[in-house]
């Protein structure tokens, strides 16, 4: 049966409010400057005057270990028990997650906290990613139009995953660089204060520890601060942990759950913690993330509402043996710790030489850039037109504070885990040229860096 | 073989906004009154009678209503546990105390323990499931629709093709190189490929997929939801023919928002909807105000099996097209079909037709067909460029992982292996059902009609002493703890006619049939009806 259709009569059919939202944020400067790099992606060999990729916070120097471990151990990599361990697996559905897994994400987490907590596997639920994990928590903590508190600079994927569907709003909490981006209890104050004037509720606090752009752990006593107001507001407090095995020295990094567990536990029904492995581990592909609540409502609820984002019983059954094993994971962590920390003393010098300061961190993928200094203006405009010429001139996609909302013009988070060190020299070479060049030339004058244009061109012909 | 739980799923409740918040309004300027402004006696007394009485209008509007007995299910026409109004704002009101903090409402709803005799049923059996050497006196599990029948079938190709590696062998080579950096969220483009053409080969080879229009999600359960999110804002809704999955409740409505309308369909029609019965419920909610946006069908139908017929998916068509919504088409059974009924996709009937595609969505995956729930394995294919654009951003909260996506790819791509799997399952299926259907004949229970699915859909309203609801679940309740069996009622999926139940077949083996037969045949032996 034909059915005929005049175009001109019928109106397209509708498409959802979410559907059409901007939320997802894809078109700011963090996402274009992924856009630019797809199009022109650097290679030592192939691409030489590339883009190269400093915006994408990936872990790749430890990849080694993991592929050394792999070779080594291949009934790790095994379904156990043949063909019939390949069913089981492969019929598990259930969103408690394998036991076996869960036990191992908890032993893991510990060890990264040098033992200093215990984990129980009970409360680990498990996520398709650390992205689903902040989505789920928000969906559970919070009413559509209620508020997450977040301090700036933050990672900008936050707009997307916690407000996008959940219709939760983000407040920010406003730290400054004069006292390291620290947060204060002022802020704070003013945060909630803010948002009760916009009669707002506010339903929870969201900090990254270590942060994230800032590449910093928070240390114990702001901690305890933040746990205080949390515990007086009556309401949670996530802090997603993903860094947490990236800080250059194990005695640096304290864990929420430290604090709790000081404290007997008392009111830490209020915190949740997120993992990942795609940070630590290096495996962002296969998609593996927790939520370890104190909270038992929640971790029910996050369990069921898990359905929509379990992590593949292959993958999970793959991963229960290799974090299990206890000398591989002491091992991977430390040297992983230790080649991260080289990484960043090596970007942080090649900076310097070059005249730029960062923001002393002391974990993560990536150093916060002070290019302030070097702004025509210290507007966000100014800071964006800098961005611009790194990305069409100098060739690096590096991420703009503005997108990481931090309040003051200048900032820049610049990856450097994600590509190999040769690669980073040329990063830095090209840096360097480029501070030369602004500082002998007129460039400075209106926010007219185009003499650059031939800068990747003399840094592919320099030796390194 | 212990079979594990499930991800139980549960229906859910929406969150509505209380009146209380309106009452704050008008109770806060009037404590100024009170608070000594006014020096007069009457200036005083009355705004403090009227202060009390508002007060007391507040209180009794900012309770959260109870939700209905959740034993049994409700009717079938006002869907599922009462909407649950819990006050999302109840935390104001108790300024100042350390209480318990709390969640939202969305969370509230659901952590509340299963309700339903699908969930429960589930749950039954892992505490006590069948098995035939360990534990003869067990429950056994007729409620869950897997396919157990070949897995002798993948298990070959898996130690032919992964020589016993989880990682798989890209050549023989256990390298996550490639692998372990980020993917595009909505999966890999040679795993596309692969996906499209084992949909195609499901699907009777009668119509080719476009991988460039696919999204792959983990799992259908995720697809579903975010097709959700893409055509409606919550308060909207979807029609949805009665019986349906009673995962449906949870997949399209916690989250989002969204209502589900039930279209009931009746046994003389074979369960096959009408669009005479979709029409009404489309202008009854127009009377409501609710504004549908679209309809969702599974087909092959879950639980009663049937395929939809050439005809009746045109009418449907001119239905959405009529009314200028959408349509999902859940076809996640395609490649579970063996009769002599041909199973005609969504996608085949629009190639042959110039209409607006852009109101179509299949879902699909391989937890059925491939007997692969656990690897998380699904796909949205649409034919519109702005669903696709925004479902694609929104797999970034449910990507398949991306070893699982490699061994796929590869188990897909042996269209050998495809081919001949298919033809096996059906099979094996197709005798599987006709076994346990001649058994129910045997007891004097008839089947519908069916040549799909992994189940039959029973009628047992010979069986009930009240022709209800109410003696449906006695029935239940007798079946699952005295006969031992886990079977799924039709109240649970909405089904208006009572006696209904859903009896998966593949996750028995043939000699399990009698025992099961047997132990329905004791209940029945019990259950004469009061003529």
């Amino acid at each position: 049966m034909a059915i005929e259709i005049d175009d001109h009569q019928q109106p397209s059919v509708e498409l959802s409010k979410v559907a059409v939202s901007e939320t997802h944020g894809e078109d700011s400067p963090y996402f274009a400057g992924w856009k630019a790099y797809d199009e022109d992606p650097y290679h030592e060999l192939n691409n030489p005057l590339g883009v190269i990729q400093m915006g994408l916070a990936e872990n790749q120097v430890s990849f080694d270990l993991l592929e050394e471990y792999l070779e080594k151990h291949s009934e790790a990599s095994s379904w156990g028990k043949g063909a019939s361990g390949f069913r089981e697996n492969a019929l598990f559905q259930d969103y408690h997650g394998l036991k076996s897994f869960r036990k191992a994400m908890a032993s893991f987490m510990e060890q990264i906290r040098g033992g200093r907590v215990k984990f129980d596997p009970e409360r680990i639920v498990l996520t398709a990613g650390a992205t689903a994990a902040n989505e789920l928590l928000t969906f559970i903590l919070a009413d559509p139009s209620d508020a997450l508190l977040v301090p700036t600079p933050y990672y900008p994927g936050f707009d997307r995953d916690l407000r996008w569907r959940t219709g939760v709003k983000i407040v920010p909490i406003h730290c400054e660089s004069s006292n390291n981006f620290q947060i204060t209890p002022e802020a704070l104050e003013a945060a909630y204060s803010n948002a009760e004037a916009m009669n707002i509720k506010v339903r929870g606090v969201l900090i990254t520890n270590p942060s994230n752009p800032l590449g910093a752990t928070i240390q114990r006593s702001v901690l305890e601060e933040i746990f205080d107001f949390v515990t007086r507001k009556n309401i949670h407090l996530v802090s997603d942990e993903i860094y947490s095995g990236s800080v250059f020295s194990p005695t640096e990094f304290v864990s929420v759950a430290e604090i709790l567990e000081a404290r007997k536990f008392k009111d830490s029904e209020r915190v949740h913690i997120v993992y990942s492995l795609s940070k630590d581990l290096g495996l962002p592909g296969f998609r593996v993330g927790t939520i370890y609540s104190y909270n038992d409502k929640v971790v029910t609820t996050a369990r069921r509402m898990s359905s929509f984002t379990l992590i593949s019983s292959q993958t999970q059954h793959l991963l229960a043996s290799m974090l299990s094993n206890k000398a591989f994971t002491e091992n991977y962590i430390k040297i992983n710790r230790e080649r991260l920390r080289k990484r960043y003393e090596m970007i942080i010098e090649g900076l310097r030489s070059a005249g730029i300061e960062c923001l002393k961190g002391n974990a993560g993928l990536f150093c916060w850039m002070n290019l302030s200094p070097l702004l025509d203006e210290p507007t966000r405009e100014g800071e964006l037109a800098l961005w611009n010429s790194m990305l069409h001139e100098v060739k690096l996609n590096i991420s703009p504070g503005s997108s990481c909302h931090c309040s003051e013009p200048g900032w820049f988070r610049v990856c450097f885990a994600n590509m190999s060190e040769l690669t980073l020299q040329v990063a830095l070479k090209r840096i360097h040229i480029f501070m030369e060049q602004l500082r002998s030339s007129t460039l400075a004058s209106n926010q007219d860096y185009s003499g650059c244009r031939f800068l990747v061109l003399q840094v592919a012909r320099q030796p390194i | 073989m212990t079979r594990p739980q499930t991800p139980a799923r549960e229906p859910d409740s929406q969150a509505r906004k209380p009146a209380g918040a309106t009452a704050m309004r008008l109770i806060v300027p009037l404590q100024g009154v009170v608070q000594g402004r006014g020096g007069l006696i009457l200036g005083s007394l009355i705004p403090c009678a009227l202060f009390y009485l508002f007060q007391l209008y507040a209180k009794r509007h900012r309770s959260p209503k109870p939700g209905s007995d959740p034993v049994s299910p409700s009717q079938s026409s006002s869907n599922l546990p009462e909407l649950h109004r819990s006050s999302s704002r109840s935390n104001l009101s108790s300024r100042g105390s350390i209480g318990r903090v709390g969640v939202s409402s969305r969370a509230s709803s659901i952590a509340k323990p299963n309700d339903s005799p699908y969930y429960i049923g589930l749950d039954k059996v892992s505490e006590d499931p069948y098995d035939r050497f360990d534990n003869p006196n067990g429950i056994i599990q007729l409620g869950l629709s897997e396919n157990r029948l070949c897995f002798d079938l993948i298990e070959k190709w898996v130690s032919e093709n992964l020589e016993d590696s989880v990682m798989g062998s890209d050549g023989g080579d256990l390298s996550i190189c490639g692998i372990a950096a980020y993917q595009p969220h909505d999966g890999m483009m040679e795993f596309k490929v692969a996906m499209a053409g084992f949909m195609s080969l499901v699907m009777g080879g009668t119509v080719t997929f476009d991988p460039q229009q696919m999204v792959l999600t983990s799992g259908a359960t995720p697809a579903l939801e975010i097709l959700c999110f893409c055509l409606a804002d919550p308060g909207n809704a979807f029609l949805v023919p009665t019986p349906y999955y009673p995962g449906f409740d949870r997949d399209m409505r916690w989250r989002t928002g969204v209502e589900l309308i039930p279209v009931h369909c009746r046994s003389t029609d074979n369960f096959i909807i009408s669009i005479t019965a979709l029409d009404q419920a489309y202008i009854q909610a127009r009377k409501r105000g609710v504004k549908v946006r679209g309809i969702l069908i599974s087909n092959p139908s879950n639980p009663v099996g049937n395929l939809l017929p050439r005809e009746t998916l045109y009418n449907l068509l001119d239905f959405v097209q009529d009314k200028n919504i959408h349509i999902i088409c859940d076809e996640i059974f395609a490649g579970s079909t063996y009769g002599s009924e041909e199973f005609v996709s969504m996608a085949e009937i629009i190639d042959s037709d110039v209409i607006d595609k852009n109101r179509i969505h299949i879902v699909y995956g391989l937890s059925k067909d491939l007997s692969l729930p656990g690897f998380r394995v699904g796909v949205i294919y649409s034919f519109n460029k702005s669903v696709l654009a925004a479902a694609k951003r929104l797999t970034r909260f449910s990507s398949i992982s991306a070893p699982t996506q490699r061994l796929v790819t590869s188990m897909l791509s042996d269209t050998r292996f495809t081919l001949a799997y298919i033809e096996t399952s059906t099979k094996r299926i197709s005798d599987m059902h006709d076994l346990f259907v001649a058994g129910l004949k045997q007891l004097g229970i008839k089947c519908i009609m069916s040549s799909a699915g992994l189940y039959c859909w029973a009628d047992m309203g010979g069986l009930i002493r009240s022709y209800s609801e109410k003696g449906e679940l006695e029935l239940w309740d007798k079946l699952l703890n005295i006969a031992k069996i886990n079977v799924t009622p039709g109240s649970a999926c909405h089904c208006i006619e009572p006696g209904w139940f859903r009896c998966c077949f593949t996750t028995l083996s043939q000699a399990d049939i009698p025992v099961v037969i047997d132990r329905i045949r004791k209940v029945a032996e019990t259950c004469k009806p009061s003529s």
